[in-house]
Parts: C-alpha cells; structure tokens; sequence
C-alpha cells in the first residue's frame, strides 16, 4: 500500500457517530491494534479521498475534554499535545451531536486552542430535524472561524462533502476561547519557550497535565514541576474555571446560532421506553429474558458452525497423516499444528455471535441502562455497573471478556472483574461439562418437566458465577484504594442499531480473539502435543512390540491395536509420565493417574480433557461421545472393584473444571491487561486452589 | 444547610447552585452541570441509586454519593 498522505484524527465524545462515520470512510480497510505501551484499541483505517490523495484515519477513543480519567481518554490526551506523536494528526475532524451541540464543543474550544486544525462534522442532522432544532451552520461556522459540513453518519450523508473540505487546505481557528489567568502567565511563558510550544494552551497543559503526558522525559517533567512549585502553579485550581469559561463562550455562540431549539417532548418514545426498561420490577424482568436469549442462541446457533469445523479440522488432520509421509515434522503439522488451529477456529462461531448480541445492545443504547440497572447490585460486590458486560462476555470466552473491561474507569473495579471473570462458564467448559453430566446423571425428568442434567448443567453455570461475585467480594476487602469511581454518564436516546457497525465489531472481536488469544493457544497446544508424543525413546519404540504380542492373546482387530498402540504411547510418554507424578496429589479428590493426564493437557485450554481420555481409553476418536460415555462406565476402579466413574468422582471432576484455571491465552492476557506476572500468577493460585479444595470436600462428602 | 440533588423526587426540577466536591465537580462541569442551569430529576434505578437527571436536555446517570455533591436552589 501506497505511503498516505495525510493523517486525520477522528475526535468526538461517546454515542456521536464516531465508529460509523469511520465505517464510512474506511470500509474493511481498517486495522485494529494497540497503542504503543498500553492497551487501548488502536483503530487505524485508509480512505482515498481522491485519486490522489489518501488518508491515514485514526478513529480516537469518545471523550469530553482534554483533561483524561481513563486510559482510553488519556491517549487522546497525549497525541494531540505531542507533535512528535506518530499519529498526530494533520487535520482533526469532530463529530458532533446536533441535538445535542453544547456538550459536543467543550472538546472543539480546547482544540481550537491548541491551535489544531479541525473541521465539525455536525452528524445526526435528522434527528436534530426531528426535534425541531434549527441551527444557522453558517454562522456557527463562521463564529468558530472554521468550516462546518452536515452529515448524517448512519446514512452516509455528507460524506463526499467532508471527503472534498478535507481535501482542500484546513487552517487552524484564529480565536482563541480561553484567556489564562494573568498571574500564570509568566510560568506558561517559560514552559512554552522551553519546549518550543506553538500555543499557550499546550504550555498549559503541560503545566496542568504532567504525569498524564508519558511522552515527557523524566528530567523534562522534572523542569515542569520545579518551574511550577517556584512559581506556586498548582494543578486542578484553575481547571473548574477553564470549563466554566469555555461553558460561557458555547452559550454565547449556540444563543446565536441556533434558531429554533427543539421541543421539549421529542424525546417522548425514548422516555416511554426507558419507564419499561428501567422498571422496578419489569426492567429486571427484560434484563434476564434479553440475557436467556443471549445465552440460548450462542448454543443453539454456534452448535451446527462448531460441528462443522469440528469435523472439518479432524478430517483434515486425518487426510494430512494419511498423505504425508512419515516424520517428527509432517506429525508436527497433521496432529500437532492443525487441530491446535482448529482448537482455535472453533471458538469463532460462539464469539461471533456474542459480539452480535453486545454490539446490538450497545448500538440501541440499551447497554447503558443495563449499566444503570445493575450498578448498585454490583457495586456490594466490589463491582461496578459496567462489569456486567464483561462478566456475560465470560460465558462465551473470557479472552474478549478481559479485553472488554478497558471502559471501566476506576482501576480498582476493573482489576477485580478482571479477576474474576474468568469463573463465568466459557464455551471451552462447555464439552467437559456435557461428557461428565451425560456420565454421571439420569436422563430422567424432575415432575416430569425438568431434565436433570440440563438443571445440573445450570447449576454448574449458576455456582461458576457465584464463585465470581463472591470472590470479587472479598477482593473488596483487601484491596485498598483512594481512587474513586464514578458513574456519571450519558444515557443515550434510543435508536435502531445501525447494523454495518455491528458487523465491524464482529470482525474485530473476532480478529482480535484469533491473532492475540490464538497465538498463546497455538504455541501451548503444539508444546502439548510434543509432551504427549514423546517419551523416553526405548520404551515408546518397544510399544507397538508389547501391544502387538498382547493383541494375539486377546485377538484383537487392526483398528483395536491402533488405538491401544496410541493408549500405550501416551501412558509413557512424558505428559503420561507427569499425570503419574501428581496422582498421589490429586488422590483425595478421587482422580487416578489417567485423569491426571487430562489434567495435565488440559491445563492449556480444558476442552482438550474430552480428546485425552478418548486416547487414554482406546477410543479411536473423541467424536463418538456415546462410546466414550460407554467406555467410562465400564471402567473399573482396581482397589474399590466397583466402577470408576461413581457420582462422587464425576461431580469431584466437575467442580474441579468449573472453578480452576486452565487456559492459558486467560493468564496471556490478564498478564498483558495488568502489565505484569503479579495477577495471573495470584489468579492462577487462587483458583487452582479453591478448585481442590472444592473437589477435596465434594469428593470426600459424597464418598 | 442547601438542598442537593439526591434530595430531590421524580419528576422535580431546580437550577444547580454550585458543588460540594471539588473533584467530581470537575468532571460534573465537563458534562455540562453548569451552575444556574436548570436540572431535572427523571427517576431512579429500581433501587433508588443510580438516578437519571437530565440537564439542558440531556439524560445522564449520577449515584447518590455523586448526586449529593451537587447543591440546588428551587
């Protein structure tokens, strides 16, 4: 791709169009990444603004103004006050909400003072229609110094207009909006001089803003603090007056340039809706049907998908060991590589559809208001309102989940959702779960109505979310913070999901479930295979010669001796070799080595147990769950002479998946969100440990 | 002593006196609660916290702990 010619910010404060109109731009030519050191969504797209000319677009995090409280926020922050920023902008676009312009400019008023150059696209002019509203654009443009285009983002309106005003040459405003108090003066004059500023305003911010502009030296933020000490500027104490003033000029200029305001009640539907949605009784009602059905269809939907590439990675992980020829290499990729991708590709289905369903609420606004409902529920356990989405992102994946906490603002609150998501029932849970329950519960009815294994299935779901509340529960308690957490936010009217966005979001969450979990998964998976294939060389060699002797004892079938060869192998190899080790630890919860060795692959991602006890039992493959089920019925516990599997081993096991970590691409991640090894590694104790324990007294109390 | 916002019932409105915090009045002057702009309360959660407020025509949700950091004159 040719080099761009020029860069362009998209800025604005949340639920003004902002993603649509970078939909519009850019189409599919985005790429989603992160900003260098943190972990904020970096969402860079390309448009051709003419036959020559093409734009770097970069969509900004949705704010209010310049001084930041979340990270998202304090990114903006720090590309527009470093010009050595790579992505600082030649040209700034702000979108605008016309029906509600006021909150819109307090943001503009602080760009025009830093002297950047911008263009208003004033978006939902419909709406704005709607309510009456009237707004003279040629005066607003011309009071503000600065050109204005209408658009209508969810339409495309307007587009080629902005795409043609961006084309031409883009000056910044001559006005300037707010005046620095005179006593202060002299120190932005130093600052100003001392880092070559272009503005006051930018010298301002770096007096105001110091430890929030990473991009400054530590000897630089030095100088800034001593001038200011010298010169007793404190931070914050002229902040409240910056806004209020900046207020006043937006009045004066909305005062002449709107003509007509909109009328009062054309916010009437939304309002009907919100007196439903938010009912006492009703909105909590609305908020489990919405969630039940969220949950129903990322079963019943994602099943036929997962088969389908379930069965397609098998097949062709079949065809390539049947093809390639023999060699530690081509095993590699048929047993080893594709099915760790498609132990990958099989989470797209279910992830997809979840991302459907939270962009769908958040595109109508209704995810605010479940936000609202939930708050103050969530925040007796350590909680805020906004760890909701989060914590049902956990049920399909806790990877998007993780990612999915950087809008809470408060670091507190959103380490303990961290920290506990990973207890939410993901999908990988899911095939354990079904194997195990089928294993251990009568498929009869309770009063003939309730299936007993779809209640227990429930109620394995139900306790891995207790064990998330209650945990963030105590983490209330221990860890201490004075930050505070705030929930002033907008409540946006309602509107019909604009579905193009939702289908980006699809892609992106997919994309980024794909590249940063796969990696992990990949990697793991691949080290896996390598332990479970290999052993101490003469006994995996002499392995095919003892099954082979056995079998004409036994008079076995070529397909039995396969699987038996496959059995012996992993019994002896290393990862056979560690599932013994720990079998006197893992004892007292009921479990004998061969369960150990699904442990022990299964500490990667946990569906891998169904694989491994298939290899373990001789069962050729994992897909025929009824032999499966048949096979650990009839195993036979050696010292007891009764059956292996009884209940209290099954619900043993059971509870041991529900509640421990295994997934490493979680612990990948929860490392990356939290810059460090510190959490991972606690939240790895923590739950491996209240998983034995669980397992320990269930076992024991039900044997 | 002055009324505050989490004082107020459903459907009452005031103009904004001024803040009892400086530092979420800072970010409540952000969002547009401007001394001597009027404000409405719409209702509360099932819970009675958080509420919804509008001020100059725009819906937003405060807690109490917030809520009652904002004095009223009405």
């Amino acid at each position: 791709m040719e080099q761009p010619n020029i860069k362009i910010a998209l800025t604005g404060k949340p639920n003004s169009g902002k993603s649509s109109l970078f939909n519009h731009l850019t189409g599919l030519n985005q790429k989603i990444g992160n900003f260098p050191g943190v972990t904020v969504d970096k969402r860079i797209g390309f448009c051709q603004l003419d036959n020559n000319i093409q734009a770097e677009i970069i969509d900004l995090p949705g704010i209010y103004s310049l001084y930041p409280r979340t990270l998202d926020e304090k990114i903006v922050t720090e590309i527009f006050s470093d010009k050595n920023n790579s992505l600082y902008p030649d040209k700034v676009v702000l979108i605008a909400d016309a029906t509600n312009l006021k909150n819109c400019l307090l943001l503009l008023t602080q760009l025009i003072d830093l002297k950047i150059p911008t263009v208003i696209a004033l978006n939902m002019m419909d709406l704005a229609a709607k309510s009456g509203l009237s707004i003279d654009v040629k005066k607003l443009s011309a009071s503000l110094d600065m050109p204005v285009v209408m658009i209508n983002a969810r339409k495309g309106h307007g587009i080629y207009e902005l795409k043609q005003l961006l084309l031409s040459p883009i000056k910044a405003s001559s006005k300037s909006v707010f005046q620095i108090d005179a006593e202060i003066k002299p120190v932005v004059k130093i600052i100003r001089d001392y880092f070559n500023l272009s503005s006051d305003y930018e010298a301002y911010h770096f007096l105001q803003q110091t430890d929030n502009l990473v991009f400054l030296k530590e000897e630089q933020r030095n100088f800034i603090k001593t001038i200011a000490r010298e010169h007793e500027f404190f931070p914050h104490k002229y902040q409240g007056a910056e806004t209020v003033m900046r207020y006043g000029f937006i009045q004066q200029l909305l005062n002449g340039a709107i003509v007509k305001p909109s009328h009062r009640d054309w916010k009437r539907v939304s309002h009907g809706i919100d007196r439903v949605l938010t009912h006492r009784v009703g909105g909590y009602l609305i908020f489990f049907v919405v969630l039940f059905l969220i949950f129903q269809s990322i079963f019943a939907w994602a099943q036929i998908p997962m088969d389908f590439i379930d069965t397609s990675f098998a097949r062709l992980s079949n065809v390539l060991s049947h093809e390639l020829p023999e060699g530690p290499f081509f095993e590699l990729l048929s047993q080893g590589i594709v099915p760790g991708i498609g132990g990958i590709v099989i989470f797209i289905p279910q992830i997809a559809i979840l991302f459907a369903f939270i962009s769908i609420l958040e595109e109508s606004g209704y995810m605010a208001r479940v936000v609202f409902l939930m708050d103050k529920i969530m925040r007796k356990f350590g909680l805020n309102g906004k760890s909701v989405v989060p914590l049902m992102s956990g049920w399909a994946c806790a990877i998007p989940a993780i990612m999915a906490t950087r809008t809470i603002d408060n670091w507190k609150d959103r380490l303990i959702t961290i920290f506990v998501t990973p207890f939410m029932s993901c999908s990988a849970r899911l095939p354990v779960y079904t194997i195990l329950v089928a294993l251990i519960i009568p498929d009869s009815k309770l009063f003939g109505f309730f299936n007993y294994q779809g209640l227990v299935l429930m109620g394995l779901y139900l306790l891995g979310f207790l064990a998330a509340i209650f945990s963030a529960l105590a983490m209330k308690f221990i860890i201490k913070t004075t930050e505070r957490s705030f929930l002033i936010m907008e409540l946006p009217t309602y509107r019909m999901p604009k579905w193009s966005n939702v289908g980006y979001t699809i892609i992106e969450k997919t994309k980024a479930f794909v590249f940063e979990a796969g990696k992990v998964i990949l990697a793991i998976s691949i080290i896996l295979w390598v332990l479970a294939s290999y052993g101490p060389i003469e006994e995996m060699n002499s392995a095919k010669k003892i099954v082979r002797a056995e079998a004409v004892a036994l008079n076995l079938s070529e397909g039995e001796i396969q699987n038996r060869i496959a059995s012996y192998k992993l019994e002896h190899s290393y990862a056979g070799k560690l599932g013994k080790a720990i079998e006197p630890m893992i004892r007292p919860l009921g479990f004998d080595w061969k369960i150990g060795i699904a442990l022990v692959t299964s500490f990667a991602a946990r569906e891998v147990f169904v694989g491994t006890i298939a290899t373990i039992y001789s069962i050729g493959s994992a897909e025929d769950q009824p032999t499966i089920k048949q096979r650990l019925r009839n195993e036979i516990n050696a010292e007891t002479g009764g059956p292996r599997y009884t209940p209290a081993v099954g619900m043993s096991l059971l509870i041991f998946y529900t509640f421990a970590m295994q997934c490493m691409s979680t612990l990948a991640i929860v490392k990356r969100e939290t810059k460090g090894w510190k959490w991972p590694l606690l939240q790895l104790f923590y739950m491996t440990s209240l998983a034995y324990l669980s397992a320990f007294f269930v076992y024991q109390i039900m044997s | 002593m002055a009324k505050n916002v989490a004082e107020m019932l459903p459907g009452e409105t005031a103009v904004i006196a001024g803040f009892t915090d400086d530092h979420i009045g800072l970010k409540l002057l952000e969002m547009g609660f401007l001394p001597g702009t009027a404000i409405r309360f719409n209702f509360s959660a099932p819970f009675g916290d958080p509420i919804c407020v509008s001020v100059s025509d725009v819906d937003l949700s405060l807690r109490l702990d917030e809520a009652s950091t904002i004095s009223i004159i009405n």
